[in-house]
């Protein structure tokens, strides 16, 4: 995008903010049992001053009242929402078209901060009014470079009287790593697969050593074919002669553990917390960074004999890890 | 059945554990109980569209968990005034969404309660729950 179409965008969607996204939206129907009963019992929710009144005379509400997070029920659209909304209804569906319209088409529910004034009485009637409050700078982020937008909305009932106040923020983002989308003749959907261990780079430099682990179930070690000196993790010259030329062996896959940490905290998803982040000493005298399975935290001892294991993580991708001796 | 006091709570204190089991009807009862018909919270060919191998759990049921999750350890009379959820990845059919609670201050009658909640994605919402407690 040019930078004077990007400062059009710009000065677009900031006339959004302050701005309503409609009119104030009435609850179609006043609290009532029947909605609070059907909400408890997909929570799994047993509160006696949700689902009894002789319970609820037992509490400091003294009479039913609406579980608190239920606020924003109350005044959802309901049925209409299933249609989707190609043709914007609102400032807000305006706002969103008008960036999914520049490429920024991936949206998410970042944030959310509810304040409840009072717990809801049964019959009440729940107006909100929604503003536009807040659309920060354009920003990069994990899923893609976009705007965070911040609606708030205001609620009270029948009497004015204020019930409590929303913030939401959303990400509005153009996708870093856009998914396949399917073919116009129906081919497979791209669907998103639950995570895994985060790949290695595999370049010119090393993307060979990866093969050989996952077509041959090897651990090589890169040989300099001038001097034979081994080297390891592989890198493009020999650090003895200066020689690039290069083959490799085949490590015996024996070794000892040099030293180690248990990693519990980052936790990212696709690994299983804590993992026993090691050194080895390869038998080919290389040393080599891994990962320690089939050993319990405590039986971990620097200099034990360790045996390699080609892994096959659920996609299929393969990695030497070390396991105890046998 | 009693509520704790905010004078009875450790910082730190942690809530008892629930894992969570995701269904199916989990995720499109709660849907609908909070009015959201928004199709990729009841409809697996429209999650199945936009990318996602399955329906998933709207933000609404999320909260909902959480609230009953901490005012059941709680107890009844113990107010909920605020809410504020980190989202992260979504809540599907088949997940063990691991709910954990810790006690992270006490002030007065007041007291913030941090829950988290993880599945195979990762962490699906940490929320901050603000409770006024009886003296």
């Amino acid at each position: 995008m040019s930078d004077e179409k990007k400062q059009a965008l710009e000065a677009e969607i900031r006339s959004y903010v302050g701005k309503p996204i409609g009119p104030e939206v009435i609850g179609r129907d006043p609290v009532n049992e029947p909605m609070i009963r059907q909400w408890c019992d997909a929570m799994g929710e047993s509160h006696p001053a949700y689902l009894d009144v002789d319970g609820a005379k037992g509490t400091v509400h003294g009479e039913i009242v609406a579980p608190p997070t239920m606020l924003q029920a109350w005044v959802m659209e309901g049925w209409d929402m299933h249609e989707g909304y190609d043709e914007p209804k609102n400032e807000q569906h305006r706002l969103h078209k008008l960036l999914a319209d520049n490429g920024y088409t991936g949206v998410l529910g970042t944030n959310t901060e509810e304040n409840y004034t009072r717990y809801l009485k049964l019959g009440e009637t729940v107006k909100a009014l929604t503003v536009i409050d807040e659309i920060s700078e354009e920003k990069a982020t994990g899923a893609g470079i976009g705007y965070f937008i911040t609606t708030k909305t205001a609620f009270e009932n029948q009497d004015g009287e204020e019930l409590g106040s929303m913030s939401f923020r959303v990400l509005r983002f153009k996708p870093a790593n856009p998914q396949p989308t399917a073919s116009a003749a129906g081919g497979e959907e791209a669907v998103a697969q639950k995570p895994s261990r985060i790949k290695p780079p595999m370049g010119h430099d090393n993307g060979w050593w990866w093969e050989r682990v996952a077509d041959d179930g090897v651990i090589p070690i890169q040989r300099c074919t001038s001097c034979e000196k081994l080297r390891h993790p592989p890198r493009p010259m020999c650090d003895g002669c200066g020689h690039q030329g290069f083959d490799s062996i085949d490590a015996s896959g024996k070794a000892t553990l040099t030293t180690y940490t248990v990693v519990h905290y980052p936790q990212f998803p696709g690994y299983e917390y804590p993992i026993i982040s090691i050194i080895v000493d390869l038998e080919e005298g290389e040393r080599m960074a891994s990962s320690l399975i089939d050993c319990e935290r405590e039986d971990v001892k620097i200099g034990m004999a360790l045996e390699a294991v080609i892994h096959e993580d659920d996609d299929g991708f393969k990695i030497p890890l070390f396991k105890p001796a046998s | 059945m009693t509520t704790l006091k905010a004078n009875e709570l450790e910082t730190g204190q942690a809530l008892p554990d629930l894992d969570f089991k995701t269904t199916t009807t989990v995720v499109a009862g709660g849907a609908i109980a909070s009015r959201d018909y928004t199709p990729v919270h009841h409809d697996k060919a429209a999650a199945i569209s936009q990318g996602l191998p399955d329906m998933f759990m709207n933000i609404l049921t999320t909260q909902g968990i959480c609230s009953r999750y901490v005012t059941d350890w709680a107890g009844p009379d113990a107010i909920v005034t605020r809410v504020k959820t980190k989202l992260g990845g979504p809540n599907m059919p088949g997940d063990t969404l691991k709910i954990r609670g810790k006690v992270l201050s006490t002030d007065g009658d007041a007291a913030e309660i941090e829950v988290t909640g993880n599945n195979a994605w990762g962490n699906h919402v940490t929320a901050t729950f603000s409770l006024r407690l009886p003296a």
